[in-house]
């Protein structure tokens, strides 16, 4: 579904990822992990059109997408729940959630609408509140609704649980299960290793812009060197 | 004592004047919301649309209220296109790079101006344009009414759109988080195009309603210019009411102003409301606090 081969990129004169090679098959739920800065954002970014690449390409459903803008990254269906979440805040819920069909699914805006909201109750609770008045974890929700609205075929979550109380964190891993038994697959950064690695198909370890580890998640759980750099266990 | 006929008139008139200098100032204070901009190149492009307006009226015989439709979609057009093909290109999203570029375009704008017409007066000779409405013993000229009446109505259609449509809603959101905007497929671009020119349209709209009572020189957007300025801080930067409560304050300012002080000192009025009003609300009247 999404092919990338030896992708540099960065910002200006700074080279963060340094030739990444990185599949993900349809259904799949793949994870990146790595420290703070190792690129895991700037490798989102760099899939949803965000920035020009150095280099490499990025192809979605045998398509190269590496050039196209962000707009037509999302017509095609890859959408990107970003780090920071990056909600409307001056809009209402409900308009944030309309938005999420502004370029994909508009046809079906108000059946997805109830949908969303299905998963997230919470957020009918706030439908007409402005995005910047609502909590962390309910701007996490809104920002992952935001993006169901579109329909993905492919979900990018970075760090969907940033913030989160534990309990939270606990439902957002179940969701994300859910979402991917319902046939979507994810790109799913984030610093929760073992929880990720619970969910996932497959992991990718992303040291200093470039791939350190990869491998199923079952085995990589088990793997003694990334036991001790990522979970302090000895 | 204070003569209540004098009153009357003082208040409608502000308001008629009040509401064309809140049409003005409501593009400024939707670019500035969206663009994050001071557009220098208002108040010339209010005076390129007058001269639209008086050419249209006198090569082609077209009344200005009929070259409304014709002067928003043009003036649309030009600034759409202004922001994508010229302001946005070399400014390469720096701010200060902007500031000179609109500055540059008003330049522009009005040396043509004054090459095409030099510096003459002109005006358009409609049959209507001494009419008037006897309201409580106060004249009304019927342009100006007209002017009033198409100035709100504008201005509540303009915010229907921004509240209600997808394209305002992704203009409000362009606004706010450019970044999220993008990632929802917004194209930021022509997002900041389209408030651009809807911003100018509402010049073209004020310069239909402006030109059977205005003249038109190349420099007549300098006094409006400045006025709506003195509007959108007032109103609060970027806020719609805002803009629109200030125009309407500014023209009674204005006109009681005339009425205390003498006509030449009628716009001291508004300096002196616009700084007691800064002393209290720092971020304007509808502005949200800093
Ligand atoms: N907009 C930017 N401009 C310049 N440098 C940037 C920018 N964004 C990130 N960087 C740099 O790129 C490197 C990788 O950053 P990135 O955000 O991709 O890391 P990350 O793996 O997502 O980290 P974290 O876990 O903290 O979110 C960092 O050294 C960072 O300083
Ligand atoms: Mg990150």
């Amino acid at each position: 579904m999404l092919e990338i081969s030896s992708l540099r990129a960065g910002y200006g004169a700074l080279e963060v990822l340094r030739g990444i090679d990185l599949s993900i098959s349809a259904g799949e739920i793949v994870a990146v992990l790595g420290s703070n800065g190792a690129g895991k954002t700037t490798l989102n970014a760099n899939i949803s059109g965000l920035y020009r690449l150095f280099g490499g390409s990025i192809r979605f459903e045998g398509e190269e997408i590496s050039k196209h803008t962000p707009e037509r990254i999302v017509a095609a269906g890859v959408i990107h729940v970003p780090e920071g979440r990056r909600v409307f805040p001056n809009l209402t819920v409900r308009e944030n959630l309309e938005l999420g069909a502004y370029r994909r699914a508009r046809a079906r805006r108000s059946a997805n609408l109830d949908r969303v909201v299905a998963t997230f109750p919470r957020l009918s609770e706030r439908f007409d509140q402005k995005a910047g008045t609502l909590s962390g974890g309910e701007q996490q929700m809104l920002a992952i609704g935001r993006g169901l609205m579109a329909e993905p075929r492919l979900l990018i979550l970075d760090e969907p649980s940033l913030g989160l109380s534990p309990l939270l964190v606990e439902e957002m891993f179940e969701l994300i299960r859910r979402l991917n038994d319902d046939g979507l697959s994810v790109l799913l950064v984030e610093q929760n290793v073992v929880q990720s690695l619970e969910i996932a198909d497959r992991a990718y370890v992303l040291e200093n812009g470039a791939i350190a580890m990869q491998g199923a998640a079952e085995a990589l759980i088990e793997d003694e060197g990334l036991r001790r750099s990522y979970l302090g266990l000895a | 004592m204070l003569d209540p006929i004098l009153l009357w008139s003082g208040l409608v008139n502000g308001l008629l004047q009040g509401a064309i200098y809140a049409l003005v100032a409501l593009g400024l204070t939707l670019i500035y919301g969206v663009l994050h901009i001071i557009n220098f190149a208002h108040g010339s492009l209010l005076m390129l649309a007058m001269y639209g307006v008086f050419l249209l009226f006198s090569q082609f015989g077209i009344d200005p209220y009929a070259a409304l439709p014709i002067m928003v979609v043009g003036m649309f057009v030009l600034g759409y296109g202004l922001q994508r093909g010229l302001i946005s290109r070399a400014s390469h999203g720096r701010d200060e790079n902007i500031l000179l570029v609109t500055l540059g375009i008003s330049i522009v704008i009005e040396n043509l101006a004054l090459f095409f017409f030099q510096g003459d007066t002109r005006t358009i000779d409609v049959p209507y344009a001494f009419d008037s409405l006897e309201v409580f013993g106060v004249f009304i000229a019927i342009p100006r009414l007209i002017a009033f009446a198409a100035a709100l109505l504008i201005a509540g259609l303009l915010w229907l759109m921004i509240q209600r449509s997808d394209v305002g809603r992704a203009i409000r959101a362009v606004a706010k988080e450019k970044q999220g905007a993008r990632l929802v497929g917004i194209n930021v671009e022509h997002i900041y195009a389209v408030s651009y020119g809807v911003g100018i349209a509402c010049l073209g709209a004020a310069a239909c309603l402006l030109m059977p009572t205005y003249l038109v020189y190349p420099t007549v957007g300098h006094a409006f210019v400045l006025i709506a300025f003195t509007v959108v801080v007032l109103g609060g930067m970027g806020s719609f009411p805002g803009a629109l409560l200030g125009g309407l304050l500014i023209g009674l300012c204005e006109s009681f102003g005339g009425l205390f002080l003498g006509e030449s000192f009628g716009q001291i009025g508004i300096f002196l409301v616009f700084i007691v009003v800064l002393l209290f609300r720092p971020s304007g009247l509808l502005g949200s606090r800093v």
